[in-house]
Formats: C-alpha cells, structure tokens, sequence
C-alpha cells in the first residue's frame, strides 16, 4: 500500500466514523429534542399526523402555564428546601466521620468502617417499609423532615471523604498539632479547605439524589400540593385522560435544568469523583 | 455500593501513618475526639438504616396491617410469597428486565467507549452528552418516553408518515411494554457505563495498540488481547453495580406502564410498593423486600466467586 491510498482510506474511515457519530448523536438526543419541541407548541399540536420540530407557533407561555396548571412552583420549592437541607446534613455528617476515619486513631476503627461499608449494601427498597413505621411513631409522615433525615445518612459520602484525606499528608497536619493545634481546628482550618474538590463533588451528587428521588416521596407524602416535591408532581398526571402533554414536557425539562446545569459546569471534578468511588445516590 | 469499589479504586490507599504501639495515651486522647466526629453518622446510620435492616426482618415474620392489630405467622409471608402467582410473575419479570437490559446495557456503553477512542476529537462532549439523562430526575425522563411510546407520539408518527405503517401500541402490548421499558432504561443509564469504560480505555497505551498493528494485528484481535484484558477491572465493577441497579427497577414501570398490561411488566420493587401502600400489608411487602435483598447479595456473592476467572488486577 502506498503512502497515498493509506492516507485516503484513512481519509474515508474517518469520514464514515464521524458520519455514525452524528446519528448515534441525533438518535441520543432525540428524545430530548422531541421533548422541548412538545413544550413550546399548542396543546392540539402535540400529535400531528406527521411529526414537526415545530408548531404553528413556538408557544414560551406553556413555561408559565405550568405553574398555574399544577403547582409547581411549590413543587420546585419544596424540592429546593430537601434537596439543599439534606445536602448540608450529608456533607457535615461524612466530612466529620471521614476525618475520624482518616486521621484519629482509636480502637475498632477497621471494624467500624467496615460496618460502615456494610451499609451502602442494604437497598432503599428493604428499608422503606420499617422507615415508614419510624416516620409514623415519631409523628414524621407528611413532613420535610420525613424527606429530609432518613436518607442523610449514607457510609457513600464518608467513603468518599475518608479517600481524599488519606492523600492529604499527614506531616501537614502534625506540624499544627506540635503548635498546639486540637483536632477540632486542624479538621475545620486544614483539611476542609483541602477537601473543597471532594466536597463539591459530594455536593453535586447528594444533591442530584435528592432532587431526583421519587419511591420515598411517592410513599411519605400524602398532601402532594402542599410537600410534593418535582418527581412527584409530574408523576401526578400519568393515568390522567387529557394529559397536557405540552404543559408536562415543560415541566419535565425544567425538572432537568438545574443537574444538566451542573453536569456541565462540574464536568472534570464530577467524572474524577465518580470514577473514585461510584455513583452511591439514592 | 461504594464498597465494591475499594478492589478497584484507582486511587490506592496510602499506607496507614502512625498506628504504632506505645503510643497509648494519644490512643485515648483521640478515642475521646473520635467519638464526637463519628457522632452525627453513627447515631443517624444506627436510626435509619441498621435498626430498619434489623426492623425489616421483624416485620417481615408478621402480619402487619398498617392500622389494626398484628400477628406473628413466622415465615407465613414467604412461604405466601411462594405460592402468590402474581409475586413469581413479578420476579420473573424483573429477571427478564435485568437479562434484556444489562447486556445491552454494557454492549452499547463499552461499544461506544472503543468506538469513541482516544482518537476522536470531541470525545469530551459525548461524556457529558451521555452523562445527562442518568443525572436529570427518573421520572422526567420517564415521562419524555411515555410521550414518545404514545399512539401517535415521535414513534408512532415518524413510522405512519414515512413508512405508512401503524406503530404497535407499545405500552398497552405485553410484548411490547418490557422491551420498550428496557429500551427508554438503556437510553437513560447507558451514559454512567459509557464514562467507566472510556476512562479504562484511556488509560490502555497507545504504544502497544500502534506497535502491534503494526505487526499486523486487526482492531478485534487489538481488543481482545490488548484492551480487554486491561478493562476487565471496570467492566466487573461495570456488571457489578449494573447487575444492583437494575434488579431495583421501579419508576420505568410505575410511570410508563403502571405494571401493566395486567402484571405483564410488574417488577418486585413495585410489588413491595403496592404491597405496602395500597393493600397496606406490611408484613408481605417487608418480606418482598427481604426475597429483593437476597437476591441481590447472592448475584454480587455470584460476582466476587466469579471475577477470579476473568478479573485481572495484575496489569
């Protein structure tokens, strides 16, 4: 084979693999595409005969309208006020337990992260039926604490943690102890600071599990209009005669925007604290 | 499930500094600070998740409406489980959900991953783009597919006015409703094992892929020999946590077919739910839920016995 025919097949493989790229691309984001297209067009446009990108007209008020059509603007609230709360339990709880883990030494230590660990085995689904009859002795069923605490608590974020102070030189941290540094002050003043990357990774996904959850709100909340929280409003339609597809795919990218905002502006620290220890989200 | 990753972190555990004998008294010292660090989660894992572990057993050897009185029965509500017609459906359609999805589940996630090689420009957005759908909430994304599988959706649509062929009604057909469950769960999750194995591939050095075209090796006999061998660590995780994930399967079913039609796509965690929350029968759900956690251990036992014939940790 010569230089030239070598380069020119080349030339036509790669032409051909990006071809293949672009419709692997397209069927992806079909979907996707179907879905925002849906949202901007009238209501008796949602099923034409023949499928259009767009309708007669490209209808922005559907955004509006779902809010009035169902409330999700409580929805939104409601799922705002879970997801950030429970994300600030979760980081405060695992970075306090991780430090322990790390840098304290004490009897059992092994031990007890092993049991740690024993917990992310246990599925949610085997949990839900005792933690309903927690929630209905301690007077939590329709409540945000209901939402919040019970899955606060998971060994994933410790895990994650524990792994990124383990890198973080010990000499560091024992220079401040012989100045008189107690490991209150050295975890607050010298390792949180260290661990920002870790800590935002562990962030983004707690707060991605939390936004998203939808078994254990469907199960606890009663009162959907006043503490529902998004999954469980737009699940609210499904069986419906005459669902608003239109007003529903609204709701449904909006849902979507805030994680794909994140997704995208975290990308690198998300993929590296994936790859460290997997997606634990509930 | 973080814990199936300390085999295959990539990031080693340094070696532990410090822990040496004769140092007792800063032993004690920091058994006092431990306690209170470890206060929050210990206190909050032993409410939420070890005493219902426990609790879920209990239950589960119960008869425990949710208002009314109970009764112990032993193992009444397995051996209940084992005669129901509706719970060996359930978990036989679980098992066809798991077997349809998670092999071609990891086929189109690892394909890509080579296909989308170190070689191709771009590759970056792919991972993001692919990365979306397993981060935006389940049911939003559940309820973009219920439109698309709608009589007269994308689907239905594009295939009567470009092939002038009806759509079968893949929701309301049960032999269309799994595959089209399986199908809108692939399109969903895929992304999570697509970044897994494109970061394994990475690291596979592009020297020897060269050297050994060179030699004359085609791109199947590069794969096998070269590349698998060294991805074989992020595929057992792949499978692993796969395997998990999807014997949960819950919201798919529950917003695309209602477990429908008939039973025809109801999987166990449905069943738990329905169990529990609409016939208010704890003590069958909380067992239902005990049979999900069993098999569930057993397949990640299965895994760990397994993955000494073809893990291979040494490269």
């Amino acid at each position: 084979m010569t230089s030239e025919t070598n380069t020119a097949a080349r030339k036509v493989r790669s032409g051909v693999s990006h071809t293949l790229l672009i419709i692997v691309a397209i069927v992806f984001l079909g979907p996707l595409v179907y879905a925002v297209s849906t949202s901007l067009k009238p209501a008796d446009e949602v099923f034409t005969p023949a499928p259009h990108l767009f309708g007669s007209e490209i209808r922005w008020k559907n955004y509006a309208d779902a809010f009035t059509f169902a409330p999700f603007d409580r929805y939104f609230l409601n799922s705002l006020l879970v997801a950030v709360a429970g994300t600030l339990v979760v980081v405060v709880a695992s970075s306090m337990s991780a430090y322990a883990f790390a840098r304290l030494k004490f009897r059992g230590r092994e031990q007890l992260f092993v049991l740690f660990l024993g917990t992310l085995m246990v599925p949610q689904e085997v949990l839900i039926v005792p933690m309903y009859w927690l929630m209905q002795s301690l007077g939590w069923v329709d409540s945000y604490w209901a939402l919040i605490l019970p899955w606060a608590f998971t060994a994933f974020g410790t895990f994650l943690l524990r792994q990124f102070f383990l890198t973080v030189p010990a000499e560091l941290e024992e220079a401040a102890r012989v100045d008189g540094c107690g490991p209150f002050r050295s975890f607050l003043r010298i390792m949180l600071p260290l661990a920002r990357p870790a800590i935002a990774v562990l962030t983004v996904f707690t707060f991605i599990s939390f936004w998203g959850s939808f078994l254990w709100p469907l199960i606890i909340i009663n009162s959907v209009e006043d503490k529902g929280t998004v999954p469980l409003g737009l699940a609210q339609f499904v069986g419906q005669q005459g669902t608003q597809w239109n007003l529903m795919m609204a709701a449904s990218i909006m849902a979507m925007i805030p994680t794909v905002l994140l997704v995208v502006l975290l990308q690198k620290h998300l993929v590296r604290g994936l790859l460290v220890t997997g997606l634990g989200g509930r | 499930m973080a814990a199936l990753n300390t085999t295959v972190a990539p990031t080693g555990t340094p070696p532990d500094r410090g822990v040496r004998a004769g140092r007792r008294p800063a032993l004690r010292r920091d058994g006092r600070y431990a306690s209170i660090f470890l206060a929050p989660s210990l206190v909050g894992l032993a409410l939420f998740t070890l005493f219902p572990t426990a609790m879920a057993l209990g239950i589960s050897l119960f008869d425990w409406p949710v208002f009314g009185d109970r009764a112990f029965r032993g193992f009444g509500n397995y051996s209940h489980l084992l005669h129901d017609p509706v719970f060996r459906r359930v978990v036989l359609n679980t098992v066809l959900f798991v077997v349809l999805y998670v092999p071609l589940n990891v086929i189109v996630s690892l394909g890509l991953a080579v296909w989308l090689g170190p070689q191709i420009r771009g590759r970056q957005v792919f991972r993001v783009l692919f990365f979306i759908p397993v981060m935006t909430p389940m049911v939003a994304n559940v309820m973009v597919w219920r439109l698309l599988f709608q009589p007269g959706g994308l689907i239905d649509g594009g295939l009567q006015s470009w092939f002038g062929i009806d759509a079968p009604n893949f929701l309301g057909s049960s032999n269309w409703a799994m595959p089209a469950i399986v199908a809108m769960s692939i399109w969903q999750g895929f992304g999570y094992n697509f970044l897994v194995f494109s970061a394994a591939i990475d690291q596979v050095p592009q020297s020897q892929l060269e050297s050994a075209q060179i030699d004359g090796a085609g791109p199947l006999q590069r794969f096998r020999y070269i590349t698998w061998p060294m991805i074989t660590p992020s595929m057992f995780f792949a499978t692993t946590l796969t395997l998990i994930t999807s014997f949960q399967v819950f919201a798919q079913p529950f917003i695309l077919t209602q477990g429908g039609p008939g039973v025809a796509t109801q999987t166990i965690v449905m069943y738990v739910y329905n169990q529990g929350w609409q016939f208010l029968q704890m003590g069958l759900a909380s067992a239902a839920g005990w049979v999900l956690f069993v098999i569930i251990m057993g397949i990640t036992a299965i895994q760990f016995v397994g993955q000494k014939r073809w893990v291979n940790y040494d490269i």
